[in-house]
């Protein structure tokens, strides 16, 4: 079940301007990346991005850029105080008359899982508190993917990542649930907030739409795949990224003056062993030995997720699996 | 009567600064909270934020200097070591803005009275560094160092250091200048610097690859860092016409005639100066430099200023602990290829967390420095420690029961541990 578009319907609704445009060092595939582009065109032009250390901080490697908008890289964990700076910045200039209106920008800070979750947790919180007017892209890859895929307070349940690889004593791999950036951001009270995928361009396109009527922190997680670190062929990152919509293990969802819904509930989650199959990082669950109790516990979570959904937002539908 | 907080405030209100992020810190605080209460009131324009931690606030600094914003901020300590890497960080960026660091010593353990250590800790990062003595040239040095971040040929971050407690909560004379009289000196800001801009899209703090590109940048960097000292003499000449107040990049206190000769930085200078006072009285021709400006180092002035001394005492109010003095090395190495340099260098340490330095302390210094190289550690540093300071100390570790267990002190060679 998809919730209805409100502003962008379809496909050849999405804007065609690229503010992304092709060339840049970042690996084949790169859902990140896809997730920024999306995000930069529903925005339109006039943008600064602010940036945290990460993959995408080699968007910007002298002299060469392909962003059409303007850029700040920052440190790993101030990127929401960079974004303070300007936007304060501006608004002083505008207000001041020393800069006329049609020179602002819409600032839009672009991290990752660890940078956001991580390090850079309390100085995002800070910028959410204060109600800075600014957008928020963190692209999920539920690991420190730049320096090779090093667990984050994002890597998921039984995933391996080069710091929690699967051993004797802990089998599991990665052995602690994903901090819930959503519930963190919700628990702010943003005017907006909301998780997107690469695998639904619409609706992350409409979402980014919706969230420019309100003013303060607009805020958006995507799931960014990631052929390297999560281990599948790159040409697989729109399966992989549907998968993890249709298992129910990435949920689409936003909360507009703090109305949470689901944008898309599956009628019948896919068991998440069909996603977890796609990737090296979870192949450990399956050989030479199946995991039962872990994946119990990785489908458990997703099982139990749902039917809180369902009986909030869709009493009576069956979004629960057999 | 302004205490040195106040003069640093009413600095950067007259410097009429547009942005302000804060974060509290003792004894820095009440600097934030003038500047606090005049954005709200409306005597100054522009904004005032309290963010999340100094890393947060310098960089927040940084990026609307580089919007194009004055900005003003201020810390202490450990605020000032926990926003070093943004320190650096926006240094790189070559944004001017104004940071008011009150010294205070670094924990462990944690003390709220000044030594330069926190200060010192910035030596590194690409910021111009000056250091006031008094409260009046806390006010004066703030309004010298929007002249000194601005200049196209420098635009680098300044850090204004004064003592804790000693400066921050001590009220002095000082003249408050008219606003106007202020514009004379420092003109509202123009950003010479690269700004984000809706017309024109720009990449800033980008990375780069390679060490001959980095080295470039780290090199233009450093040519700025010294344009400072070019700077700061214009500005200071400027400075003396409009308020007939008159500063150098170093203050060369009864060095006409001094055979010996202390070296210091911030308000302990003060008490460097009553000592002179009094060893002069009995016969000593003694006399202090003070450095003004540690970054970049004005090794000329310091140089000239020093040639030809029978003996020069550092006295460092900090410690590298397995080192010594940390000014102490910069004056060695500016001194040791002149053939002019002083007879002799020695090493003193004190000061540390706001801990006195007595006449007593001071006598002591220029005495060794007349007896002439020691027999015993000649170049080792000397931790001024009066008799007092261990009266004082002595019933508190025994208080504390400080474990016998725990060794203290140098270690003794193993064959005489186990002889």
């Amino acid at each position: 079940m998809k919730t209805k578009r409100e502003f962008i319907h379809n496909w050849k609704q999405l804007p065609r301007e690229e503010l992304l445009a092709p060339g840049s060092p970042l690996c084949a595939g790169c859902g990140g990346l896809l997730a920024l582009r999306l995000l930069l065109k529903a925005l339109g032009g006039n943008i600064v991005v602010v940036n945290a250390a990460g993959c995408l901080t080699l968007l910007a490697v002298y002299p060469f850029t392909p962003l059409r908008c303007s850029w700040l890289y920052t440190t790993m964990g101030s990127a929401a105080a960079g974004a303070q700076g300007i936007r304060d910045a501006l608004d002083v200039l505008i207000a001041k008359g020393r800069l006329p209106a049609a020179e602002d920008l819409q600032v839009v800070v672009v991290a990752g899982d660890g940078a956001t979750l991580d390090i850079g947790l309390a100085a995002l919180s800070g910028a959410i508190h204060r109600g800075l007017d600014f957008y928020y892209l963190c692209y999920d890859n539920e690991a420190f993917g730049n320096t090779g895929f090093q667990m984050s307070s994002a890597s998921p349940l039984g995933s391996q990542t080069a710091t929690s690889r699967p051993s004797a004593a802990q089998a599991a791999g990665t052995r602690q649930h994903k901090k819930d950036l959503f519930a963190i951001w919700q628990a702010h009270r943003p005017p907006y907030c909301a998780t997107l995928s690469t695998a639904d361009p619409v609706d992350l396109a409409d979402k980014v739409r919706r969230s420019t009527q309100f003013r303060g922190p607009r805020l958006f997680t995507a799931l960014a795949t990631c052929p390297p670190g999560w281990g599948y062929d790159p040409s697989q990152g729109h399966r992989v990224a549907k998968l993890a919509l249709d298992t129910g293990i990435w949920p689409l969802k936003e909360a507009v003056q703090g109305q949470l819904r689901h944008t898309y509930i599956p009628d019948r989650c896919r068991p998440v062993e069909d996603y977890l199959r796609t990737q090296r990082r979870f192949q450990h669950l399956f050989a030479p030995q199946r995991q039962d109790a872990v994946l119990h516990q990785i489908q458990q979570a997703i099982d139990s997720y749902w039917e809180e959904v369902m009986l909030r937002e869709a009493p009576g539908a069956c979004g629960k699996m057999d | 009567m302004l205490t040195g907080n106040g003069a640093a405030a009413w600095a950067a209100r007259l410097a009429e600064v547009d942005y302000v992020p804060a974060f509290p810190i003792t004894p820095q605080t009440e600097i934030i909270e003038a500047l606090a209460a005049w954005f709200a009131e409306g005597t100054l324009q522009g904004k005032f934020v309290t963010v999340d931690s100094e890393h947060a606030m310098l960089t927040a600094a940084g990026a609307a200097a580089a919007t194009g914003c004055r900005v003003f901020t201020a810390t202490s300590s450990q605020g000032l070591v926990y926003g070093l890497e943004a320190l650096y960080t926006v240094a790189g960026w070559r944004v001017p803005l104004v940071l008011v660091n009150v010294s205070r010593g670094l924990a462990a353990p944690i003390t709220l009275e000044p030594d330069h250590n926190d200060v010192l800790a910035t030596r590194d990062t690409g910021c111009v560094q000056l250091h006031a003595e008094t409260c009046q040239e806390v006010l004066d040095s703030v309004l010298m160092a929007y002249r000194l971040a601005e200049d196209p040929w420098v635009r680098l971050p300044v850090i204004v250091n004064l003592d804790g407690f000693y400066l921050s909560f001590t009220r002095e004379p000082v003249v408050v200048p008219p606003v106007d009289q202020v514009r004379h000196f420092l003109p509202p800001f123009v950003a010479y610097h690269a700004e984000f801009r809706a017309s024109r899209p720009l990449a800033q703090g980008v990375a780069v690859l390679g060490g001959p590109l980095y080295s470039h940048f780290r090199h233009q960097q450093h040519l700025a860092a010294r344009n400072a000292l070019t700077v700061h003499a214009e500005a200071a000449a400027d400075f003396a016409d409009v308020f007939g107040r008159a500063y150098d990049v170093v203050e060369r206190h009864r060095l006409e005639d001094a055979e010996y000769v202390l070296v210091m930085a911030g308000s302990f200078a003060t008490k460097a100066k009553a000592a002179i006072q009094a060893l002069r009285a009995e016969g000593r021709r003694v006399g202090l430099l003070r450095l003004r400006m540690i970054r970049p180092w004005p090794a000329a002035a310091l140089g000239t200023a020093l040639a030809g001394r029978r003996g020069v005492a550092v006295v460092d109010q900090n410690l590298s602990p397995g080192l010594g003095g940390i000014l102490f090395q910069e004056i060695a190495a500016t001194v040791l290829h002149r053939p002019d340099r002083p007879g002799l260098l020695r090493s003193f340490v004190g000061g540390l967390g706001g801990k006195d330095l007595s006449l007593g302390e001071f006598r002591h210094m220029v005495e060794a420095l007349e007896r002439g190289r020691p027999e015993e550690c000649p170049d080792g540093p000397e931790l001024l420690y009066t008799e007092a300071d261990w009266r004082q100390v002595q019933p508190l570790l025994k208080l504390a029961q400080a474990p016998e267990a725990r060794p203290a002190g140098p270690r003794p060679r193993s064959e005489e541990a186990t002889a």
